[in-house]
C-alpha cells in the first residue's frame, strides 16, 4: 500500500463520483449551473434594454453607467446584500453575475445596432419592411456578430467568476480552492483550474462555431 | 402618373426644404429632379413613399393620396435605389434581390425564381447569386440595387442619386443599362442627381430645383438646354450647353460624300486634299493625302441617324482632314460628311432656334 499523498489522477479517481455532496461532478454541475445561466439571462435581459436605448438615447448614457457601477462593486459586499434575501443559495451568486453579463452586453447591442449602416435601414424601411421585422429581419442580424463578440467575453469571465462565491460555500468547481487553502493540497487546486479553463476553452469555442454558423456573411467580407 | 400637388415641406425649426412644389412625373417616363445640394430634391422623392410626410400639399399616386396608404404598403409597391446601394451585408445576392417579393408573402422558391430572372436581366452572372454583397464591386452592387428595386415589379421607381458613388466608366454603363431597361419596361421612374448631365442623358423630363425647393424649370432636355428660364438655370446647365445640345440634333439629313473611298495601298493623285483607305469588306483605314504620300492618319466614325450631331463633330474634330466617316452597324464605311456639310447642319441647330426632332438616345 502507498502512504505517501495520492497523485492528481487518485485524487480525481477517488473524489469524482462520491455520491456526497461536494464530489467534482457535483461541483462541476453546480458551476455550469452558475455560469450559464447568468449568461443566458443577461443576454436575454440586455436584448430589451439595448434596444430601449437605441430607440430612446437619452436612456443609454443612465443604463450604461448603472451596469458600470454595479460592475464597479467588489463581489463579496455584494454577496452580503444578497445573503439577507437570497440566503447561501446559487441564486445569491447568479444574480451579480447576471448584471455583469448585462453591463457588458448592454452596450454589445447597442454597439451592433449601431453598426447598422444607415443605407441599408433606410432602403430597409424604403421596401416597406414594418419596424417590427425590420428589426428582427435586419438589424438583429447585422448586430449579431458585435452581440456574439460581447457574449464571449461574458461567457468566459462568469465561468471563472463563479468561483469567487466559494466565499459563501456556493463557488463551484471554486469549492476546490478554499479547501486546499485550508490543507495545503495541491491536486484539488490543479484540477479545480484545469476544469474551470476547460470550460470556459469550450464555452468559447461553441461560441464561435454558432459565430459561423449565424453569420456566414462575416467571413465571406473577411476572405474577399 | 405621380403629381405633386402644391407641396411643402417645413421642418420644425423653419427651414424650408421644399417650396410648394408642382409638377406631374407622367407614367412610363423618366422624371428628373436635378439641382445644387439644398435645393429639396431627396426630400421630394422621400415625399413619394412616405419616408418624409410632406407639411401641405398632396401627392398623389395614379389620383390616389399617398397620404391615405399605409406607408409599408405604399412602399412594397415602389421600387427604391440608393446611392451605396443599401445591399444587406448579411444576405446573399440573390436573397437581396428576392427581399420585396419574400415581403409580399411570394414563396421563397417563387421569389428565388424571379431574382434568378433580374440578376441575368441587370447584366450579372447567375454565378455571383450566392456572393455576399461585399464580394462585389461597386457597380455591381448598384445593379443588385436596380434588380431589388424590380423584383416585384413595381409600376414607379425612386432612385436616389443612384449612380453617383461609382466611377465615370461604370457610371455611363450603368446609365445606358437603364435606359436600356426603360425601354422594354416602361417604368415610371423619378431619378433625382447633382449632375446636370446625367439629367439630360436619362429624363424625359427634367425639374430643375434651386436652394430652398423652389422648382426653377420643367422641361424636356432639349427645351432645357435651348431656352433655359433664367440666370440660375443657364449657368446651372454650364457653359458648353450649346456643345451639348448638339447631342439632340439628328444627323439624319446630313448630306454624305461616297467618292473619297480608296483601297489600301492607294498611292496615285487626285486632288482631293484627303481621301480614305478601306479594307476590301469595306472598313475604315485611315486617312492619306490626295497625292498619296503619307498616311494612314486617324479617323472618327459616327453612325447616321443613330448618333446625334456632338458624336458626328467629334468624329470630325479627331481627324486631320476635318470630315467624319459615317459607318453602318457593322462598321463599313457609308460615306463621308465633310466640314462644309457639317457647317451647314451645324448653321441649322443655333441657339433659340426651333428644337429640332430627338434621335435616338443612348448612342450619343
Amino acid at each position: 500500500m502507498n502512504d505517501g499523498p495520492p497523485t492528481i489522477w487518485e485524487w480525481v479517481a477517488r473524489n469524482w463520483d462520491t455520491g456526497r455532496v461536494g464530489s467534482i461532478k457535483d461541483l462541476l454541475g453546480d458551476h455550469l449551473v452558475m455560469s450559464l445561466v447568468p449568461i443566458v439571462a443577461g443576454l436575454v435581459l440586455a436584448l430589451p434594454l439595448g434596444l430601449a436605448s437605441v430607440r430612446w438615447r437619452w436612456l443609454y448614457q443612465p443604463t450604461a453607467g448603472l451596469f458600470n457601477v454595479i460592475y464597479a462593486l467588489p463581489s463579496l459586499p455584494v454577496f452580503m446584500l444578497l445573503i439577507s434575501v437570497t440566503g447561501l443559495s446559487k441564486t445569491t451568486v447568479i444574480i451579480p453575475l447576471t448584471f455583469y453579463a448585462m453591463a457588458v452586453l448592454i452596450p454589445a447591442v447597442v454597439d451592433g445596432l449601431g453598426s447598422v449602416p444607415d443605407h441599408v435601414r433606410q432602403s430597409a424601411v424604403a421596401m416597406g419592411f414594418t419596424p417590427l421585422r425590420r428589426l428582427v429581419r435586419v438589424e438583429l442580424p447585422i448586430a449579431t456578430p458585435v452581440v456574439l463578440a460581447g457574449l464571449r467575453v461574458v461567457a468566459v469571465s462568469s465561468i471563472s467568476l463563479v468561483s469567487v462565491g466559494a466565499l459563501i460555500g456556493q463557488g463551484g468547481l471554486g469549492m476546490l480552492f478554499t479547501r486546499a487553502y485550508q490543507n495545503p493540497f495541491m491536486p484539488p487546486v490543479v484540477v479545480g483550474i484545469v476544469l474551470i479553463v476547460a470550460l470556459a476553452l469550450v464555452a468559447d469555442g461553441l461560441l464561435v462555431l454558432a459565430q459561423r454558423l449565424l453569420t456566414p456573411w462575416v467571413r465571406a467580407r473577411r476572405a474577399s | 402618373m405621380i403629381t405633386f400637388d402644391a407641396v411643402t415641406k417645413r421642418y420644425p425649426d423653419g427651414t424650408v426644404a421644399v417650396d410648394d412644389l408642382t409638377l406631374e412625373a407622367p407614367t412610363g417616363e423618366i422624371t428628373v429632379f436635378v439641382g445644387p445640394s439644398g435645393c429639396g430634391k431627396t426630400t421630394s422623392l422621400r415625399m413619394i413613399n412616405r419616408m418624409i410626410d410632406a407639411t401641405e400639399g398632396s401627392i398623389l399616386l395614379d389620383g390616389r393620396p399617398v397620404r391615405e396608404i399605409d406607408p409599408p404598403t405604399l412602399r412594397r409597391g415602389i421600387g427604391y435605389v440608393i446611392q451605396q446601394a443599401g445591399l444587406f451585408p448579411h444576405k446573399n445576392i440573390v436573397d437581396n434581390i428576392a427581399t420585396v417579393p419574400r415581403l409580399l408573402g411570394w414563396d421563397r422558391r417563387k421569389a428565388r425564381d424571379r431574382a434568378m430572372q433580374l440578376l441575368e436581366r441587370v447584366g450579372l452572372e447567375p454565378g455571383m447569386a450566392e456572393r455576399y454583397p461585399f464580394q462585389l464591386s461597386g457597380g455591381q452592387q448598384q445593379r443588385v440595387g436596380v434588380a431589388r428595386a424590380l423584383a416585384a415589379d413595381p409600376p414607379v421607381l425612386l432612385m436616389d442619386e443612384p449612380f453617383s458613388a461609382v466611377d465615370p466608366v461604370v457610371r455611363t454603363s450603368l446609365q445606358d443599362e437603364l435606359l436600356r431597361l426603360q425601354a422594354e419596361l416602361h417604368k415610371t421612374i423619378v431619378f433625382v442627381t447633382h449632375d446636370i448631365d446625367e439629367a439630360i442623358k436619362l429624363g424625359d423630363r427634367v425639374a430643375v430645383l434651386r436652394v430652398g425647393g423652389r422648382l426653377a424649370q420643367l422641361a424636356d432636355p432639349e427645351t432645357l438646354l435651348a431656352q433655359p428660364a433664367d440666370d440660375f438655370v443657364r449657368e446651372f446647365l454650364g457653359h458648353d450647353r450649346g456643345i451639348r445640345r448638339l447631342q439632340f440634333v439628328p444627323t439624319d439629313g446630313l448630306p454624305l460624300r461616297s467618292g473619297l473611298t480608296v483601297p489600301e495601298g492607294y498611292d496615285g493623285d487626285r486632288s482631293e486634299p484627303w481621301l480614305l483607305t478601306v479594307t476590301p469588306d469595306g472598313r475604315p483605314v485611315g486617312w492619306v493625302p490626295g497625292d498619296g504620300k503619307g498616311g494612314p492618319e486617324p479617323f472618327g466614325t459616327f453612325r447616321p441617324g443613330l448618333d446625334s450631331m456632338r458624336a458626328a463633330l467629334d468624329a470630325a474634330l479627331l481627324s486631320p482632314s476635318g470630315c467624319a466617316v459615317a459607318v453602318d452597324d457593322d462598321g463599313r464605311v457609308l460615306g463621308v460628311a465633310t466640314r462644309d456639310d457639317l457647317d451647314a447642319a451645324l448653321t441649322g441647330a443655333v441657339d433659340g432656334g426651333r428644337p429640332p426632332a430627338r434621335p435616338e438616345r443612348g448612342h450619343e
